[in-house]
């Protein structure tokens, strides 16, 4: 068994980047902070990529499984005999992938940043909390178990509000802030009381211990039944809850179109690629326990999945946020991931959706990353976000252009670039467990295309637009990180994932079956044309398809109202009629109960002091009268 | 070492101030020798329940001692009390009218918390209770703000009527201390070794448990809180809800449910349902509060309530979990107010609608805010998640049903709590500067943030590392968790 | 010559002398008067002292000793009350009971 404990440091050097950067960060020059920052990130980098290559290639034996390993643990805090909160490392394939993806794109977005910020006077704190994201996040992917995660998650929902409210004067963004924050909030509550619920059912934490199949979770078939499921069924699904506000699974997503108010950089590695796909994580680190403890939960997790996917495909195509549909467009492919997994089975050849999600999430963290720092780029170029101010991009942009349509092509699913061939998967998975769900990711992948290429066409051509100044190529710190992912979204499919990341560890045969594959890459191409008709010069065709859909569009375009929604509900029915006649009953009921105490006591003293008049005469009557009445009665006693 | 806290009294007060400001140093100095005296003493093997005991005959006739011992749940709370004295001295440095007064009065109140956390024997328990109580009235009543009279008014009747109900509580006891022979004590671990008649305690358990749940604000009996802390001034906030407070707990814990167990696990279910209802109430009303300190108490109730929730869940963990989050509110609530009240200071009010982008022009109480926000809401690597957590965590593994949907109901105040804490921090320190006096605003000064710094501190130390402490109130939780389980359990549900 | 005086003489002094105390302590309004009335209830008190104690027990002097001090406290008490109603008087500038009612409560 191999020695890892140095995966430790992955963490623990942003963590002390952000210490450092956090508390002195003010007194350092901008460039220097950033050079930290980066630097820090860069190690972290290197060391993931030699972990990933001693764990799949160096280290390992040919022909076997790959073992999950606890490279480090400790106690953190004791709690009952059984229960014990421990921070520590866990290498299995999984986590080994989330370190590979989370610092690559981490340190991409570190450098890009050096460029994006410039000039920003709070450069340092930017770095500082981009550090503490990248330790959180890392550490919720190496977390041994559930706590840690929930530990971690929390921390990476803070430092995600701290980031997005990165433009702390500006009370959008700090309104979206304190959504994200809140909803997400919600849905740890969720989690929080999943957790409580599988520990008390099976008394551990581990998460070696759950995934064992002849572990208390698993074994126990989910104990007592409550509302036609088990309590086990149950708890999973409350901590899917959980993994459903990070990933912003409807109705739970509210928050990450308005996320995007924080800086593009911040987006992209949050919004994009890390923390939003933290709640696929979850599951997938869970999965043995879905699959083989509660497959009800697991039923949940797909529809849910492909739900969202096609809610947010059908939003993209009418949002006019470049921010936005990039969002909406993440939404959508998380609930690719998602439903993948909750199609899945556990092992074999049943395990080839869990295989294709891991995959997928792979994939999309380069694409999506890349994707939003070009749309940065064309922020930084033009400022504005809206589509309708950009157009012609393409002869002022060259770099950012072609990155971009490499992008685009890859997440519309067309060979060979990386996406088709994870997409591909999870359609095949879908095809063989359901056929609804099978049908509803085949539209989306459509809609996706579609999409896409409206957002490409409306950036880089058409008629050029009154720009303040002549847009200008980003300088190299920008584009550089821009071709390295460019490079990971062409690539990254001839990645071997069906050896290395698999439900159960052993190697799965995967082939490609044409018969989706052609159909799948057919209605890529098909949204990709009807974009292009609509869109590449400007037309009016757009204006009356969506004359012609007039609801839908006006639905789409306002998000099917959820904001609304969750408008009314909060503000009406929570602040209104829950805190305010709360405060009313304290301030009212409760308060004048005991000032009524106070009230009667003085209102009899104030009775009683009349007697106490101060004359002396009027004392003495009293005092004569009581004597005289006194003796009549001892008189007529005795 | 023993009698910390009449050392206090004996001081020269010319400087007074400075004199309190050392005093109170000398004291954090001497609470932290103190707890790393209590753990070498555990380590090397010493298992006797009270350490350091110290025992003198007070009234022979009433057989009243003054006795003095600790164990590392008292050696806890007597750190936390420490620091939030030590920060609180810092917190007032510029009190312009009638300092002195202000200091000796301050002093006493400490005197009366430490006296109360070493009190093995009930007389003296009371005594320093009474004392601590008393001085707030002065401190509140003259130099307070707004409706001061009012509340410092409010604030003693409705903790004098307490202590009436702790004091029939109380005799009671000592009336049952010893039904076989004549001879009464009002020595706790002595009564902890017999068993008062469980029709007694049945009568008993009420008063005492009200009477200290008044202190800890418990639902209904709560109003006193935030009026008082509104009124007061800085320190004495920091004192009252940091430390003050927590009395309630420690008393509730170590007197009525410690004494009374079998009442204790009869009427649990009347009080579980009282103090949920706090826990929820308060973080719901804190949501509309307007004014800072309204808010905080409010979140005070709602934090509060959950130590009692947590003592009446009667198992170690939980338990833990309360006295966990005594220290861990102490210190966050006293942090609050005395950024509330810095913040008072500099732009005279403390409407949150009136004010506006502070981070702007006060960064370094900005970041503080939003660090004491952030550790309120329970965010990993502060206290407040270590305690939090304990408690839902050992609440859960109860047995009964009843007890374990009551908790997913307290632990619902997590998201609450969330909300008014951002709304605070969104209006108030970001977004656009709302006046352009604001714009003057200084810093913090050199005293403002040795307060602050030491309570964030202390806070981190315990969020980060809370092994060590969890481990000592484990250690001294254990005899009396014995003592309730072995009791037999009758419950209703 | 004494002895041919019955008792319930002096009872009968003593008790119309406490009664019209009485009534001039209740009916005045000049503070004067009515410290003059509560000497005439101290007097009437003494007369019975010395009464009773010549007439039942000739023989002990308790009952004349009493009414001696009682003498002596009434002359300081009353120095001190004239001099409690000279000060009223210049607060005032009345000894009219009536108007000084500022204590109360």
């Amino acid at each position: 068994m191999a020695d890892y404990t140095y995966t430790l440091l992955i963490p623990l050097i942003p963590f002390f980047v952000f210490l450092l950067l956090g508390l002195q960060g003010h007194k350092m020059k901008p460039f220097i902070a950033g050079l930290i920052g980066t630097s820090g990130l860069g190690i972290g980098a290197i060391l993931s990529y030699a972990t990933a290559f001693r764990y799949f290639v160096s280290e390992h034996v040919a022909g076997t499984g790959y073992t999950s390993i606890k490279a480090f643990e400790v106690t953190w805090l004791h709690l009952t005999d059984k229960l014990t909160i421990n921070l520590g490392v866990l290498i299995d394939p999984i986590s080994v992938m989330m370190l590979v993806v989370i610092t690559t794109v981490s340190l991409m977005v570190h450098i890009y940043s050096i460029g994006y910020m410039k000039g920003d006077p709070g450069f340092y704190r930017f770095f500082s909390f981009l550090s503490l994201f990248s330790f959180s996040m890392l550490g919720l992917v190496l977390a041994t178990n559930i706590f840690q995660m929930y530990i971690f998650w929390e921390l990476v929902g803070v430092s995600s509000f701290l980031l997005i409210g990165y433009y702390y004067e500006k009370p959008s963004a700090v309104a979206a802030s304190k959504k994200a924050f809140i909803v997400t909030r919600f849905a740890d509550l969720g989690f929080l009381i999943g957790i409580l619920m599988l520990s008390f059912t099976t008394g551990t934490f581990d998460f070696q211990t759950l995934t064992n199949p002849a572990g208390p979770a698993i074994a126990s078939k989910g104990g007592a039944v409550f509302m036609g499921m088990s309590l086990l069924a149950w708890s999973l699904i409350l901590i899917f809850v959980g993994g459903a506000g990070k990933s912003a699974m409807f109705p739970l997503h509210i928050w990450l179109p308005d996320a995007m108010e924080g800086p593009t950089p911040v987006s992209a590695l949050i919004h994009a690629a890390t923390m939003v796909v933290a709640g696929v994580y979850l599951v997938a680190r869970l999965f043995p326990v879905y699959a083989l403890g509660a497959p009800d939960a697991l039923h949940v997790v797909a529809w849910v999945g492909g739900f969202s996917s096609i809610f947010a495909a059908v939003i993209a195509c009418t949002q006019t946020d470049i921010k936005r549909i990039l969002a909406f467009s993440t939404m959508s492919q998380i609930g690719y991931m998602m439903l993948s997994l909750g199609v899945s089975g556990f092992g074999g050849e049943e395990g080839l959706g869990f295989m294709a999600s891991n995959f997928h999430l792979f994939t999309h963290a380069m694409f999506k990353a890349l994707l939003f720092l070009g749309a940065g780029a064309v922020i930084h170029a033009v400022h504005t976000n809206e589509i309708t101010g950009m157009g012609g991009l393409r002869k002022y942009m060259p770099f950012t252009h072609i990155t971009f349509l490499i992008a685009c092509i890859t997440i519309a699913g067309i060979p060979p670039f990386s996406a088709f061939f994870s997409k591909d998967e999870i359609l095949v998975a879908a095809f063989h467990s359901n056929k609804l769900l099978f049908a509803i990711e085949f539209i989306v992948a459509g809609l996706t295309a579609f999409y896409m290429f409206r957002l490409y066409y409306g950036i880089f051509w058409g008629k050029d637009r009154h720009y303040h100044h002549t847009p200008h190529e980003a300088p190299y710190v920008m584009t550089v990180p821009l071709m390295v992912l460019a490079f990971g979204s062409i690539f990254a499919g001839f990645l071997p994932f069906h050896n290395l990341v698999t439900s159960d560890g052993l190697p799965l045969e995967t082939h490609t079956e044409w018969m989706i594959a052609i159909p799948s890459v057919l209605i890529g191409l098909l949204g990709i044309i009807i974009a292009t008709v609509m869109y590449k010069s400007e037309t009016a065709i757009p204006d009356k398809v969506a004359g012609t859909l007039k609801h839908l569009y006006k639905w789409a375009h306002r998000k099917f109202y959820m904001d609304e929604v969750y408008l009314f509900v909060t503000r009406k029915i929570i602040y209104r009629y829950i805190s305010e006649p709360i405060a009313w009953f304290d301030r009212h009921i409760i308060d004048g109960t005991m000032n009524g105490i106070a009230g009667v006591t003085q209102y009899t003293s104030v009775a009683i002091k009349e007697f106490q008049s101060g004359k002396l005469q009027q004392y003495g009557y009293v005092f004569i009268s009581g004597t005289v009445i006194l003796v009549l009665i001892f008189v007529y006693l005795f | 070492m023993l009698t910390v806290g009449a050392i206090m009294l004996t001081k020269d007060l010319k400087q007074a101030r400075l004199a309190s400001a050392i005093g109170m140093g000398i004291q954090l100095i001497m609470a932290a020798v103190l707890i790393y005296l209590y753990l070498a003493e555990r380590s090397a093997g010493n298992t006797a329940a009270m350490l350091f005991t110290y025992d003198v005959v007070w009234f022979p006739t009433l057989n009243i001692h003054y006795s003095l011992g600790v164990d590392g749940i008292s050696v806890a709370m007597i750190g936390l009390t420490g620091v939030v004295v030590f920060a609180g001295v810092f917190a007032s440095w510029q009190m312009e009218y009638l300092p002195r007064e202000f200091f000796i009065s301050l002093i006493i109140l400490a005197t009366g918390v430490y006296g109360f956390f070493i009190s093995l024997d009930l007389f003296t328990m009371f005594l320093f209770y009474e004392v601590a109580v008393i001085p707030m009235y002065i401190l509140i009543g003259i130099w307070g703000s707004g409706p001061k009279e009012y509340s410092a008014m409010k604030l003693t009747l409705m903790l004098m009527a307490g202590s009436a109900l702790l004091l029939v509580g109380l005799l009671g006891i000592y009336f049952f201390s010893n039904p076989d022979t004549n001879h009464l004590t009002f020595s706790i671990m002595e009564i902890s070794k017999v068993n008062i008649p469980i029709g007694m305690q049945r009568f008993l358990f009420p008063f005492t448990f009200i009477g200290f749940g008044i202190l800890g604000a418990l639902f209904p009996f709560h109003t006193w809180s935030p009026d008082g802390h509104a009124s007061a001034p800085t320190a004495v906030s920091m004192l009252h809800a940091g430390v003050l407070m927590k009395l309630g707990g420690y008393g509730a814990f170590r007197v009525a449910i410690f004494l009374m167990p079998e009442a204790a696990h009869e009427q649990a279910w009347i009080f579980l349902i009282l103090t949920s209802i706090s826990v929820v109430y308060g973080a719901f009303s804190a949501i509309v509060q307007t004014d800072l300190k309204y808010i905080n108490a409010y979140s005070s109730v709602s934090h509060c309530g959950l130590v009692l929730f947590a003592v009446l869940m009667m198992n170690q963990t939980a338990m833990n979990g309360a006295i966990i989050q005594m220290i861990s509110h102490g210190l966050m609530t006293a942090l609050f107010f005395a950024l509330i009240g810095m913040i008072y200071g500099r732009t005279h009010t403390r409407i949150i609608g009136e004010m506006g982008g502070l981070m702007k022009v006060i960064p370094f109480l900005g970041v503080v805010y939003v660090i004491a926000g952030l550790a309120s809401l329970g965010l990993p690597g502060f206290s407040g998640f270590v305690a939090e957590m304990t408690i839902f965590i050992g609440s859960y593994q109860h047995t009964d049903v009843f007890h374990r949907v009551i908790t997913i109901v307290a632990a619902s105040s997590i998201v609450i709590t969330a909300v008014y804490i951002l709304r605070v921090v969104g209006i108030l320190l970001l977004g656009p500067i709302k006046d352009h006096h604001f714009l003057e605003l200084t810093d913090a000064k050199w005293y403002e943030r040795i307060s602050t710094i030491s309570l964030v501190l202390a806070i981190t130390a315990i969020g980060m590392a809370p092994l060590w402490l969890s481990n000592m109130i484990n250690f001294s939780l254990a005899p009396i968790v014995e003592r309730l389980s072995s009791i037999q359990i009758t419950s209703l549900f | 010559m004494i002895q041919n005086i019955p008792l319930s003489y002096y009872l009968v002094i003593s008790t119309l002398m406490f009664f019209i105390g009485i009534y001039g302590f209740l009916t005045r309004r000049n503070l004067i008067t009515m410290l003059m009335s509560v000497e005439l209830i101290l007097n009437s008190v003494n007369i019975n002292f010395v009464a009773f104690n010549r007439y039942l027990y000739p023989q002990q002097l308790q009952g004349h000793f009493f009414t001696l001090i009682v003498v002596a406290v009434a002359a300081a008490e009353s120095a001190v009350a004239i001099a409690i109603i000279i000060n009223i008087y210049r607060n005032f500038k009345s000894v009219d009971v009536e108007n000084v009612d500022e204590m109360k409560y």
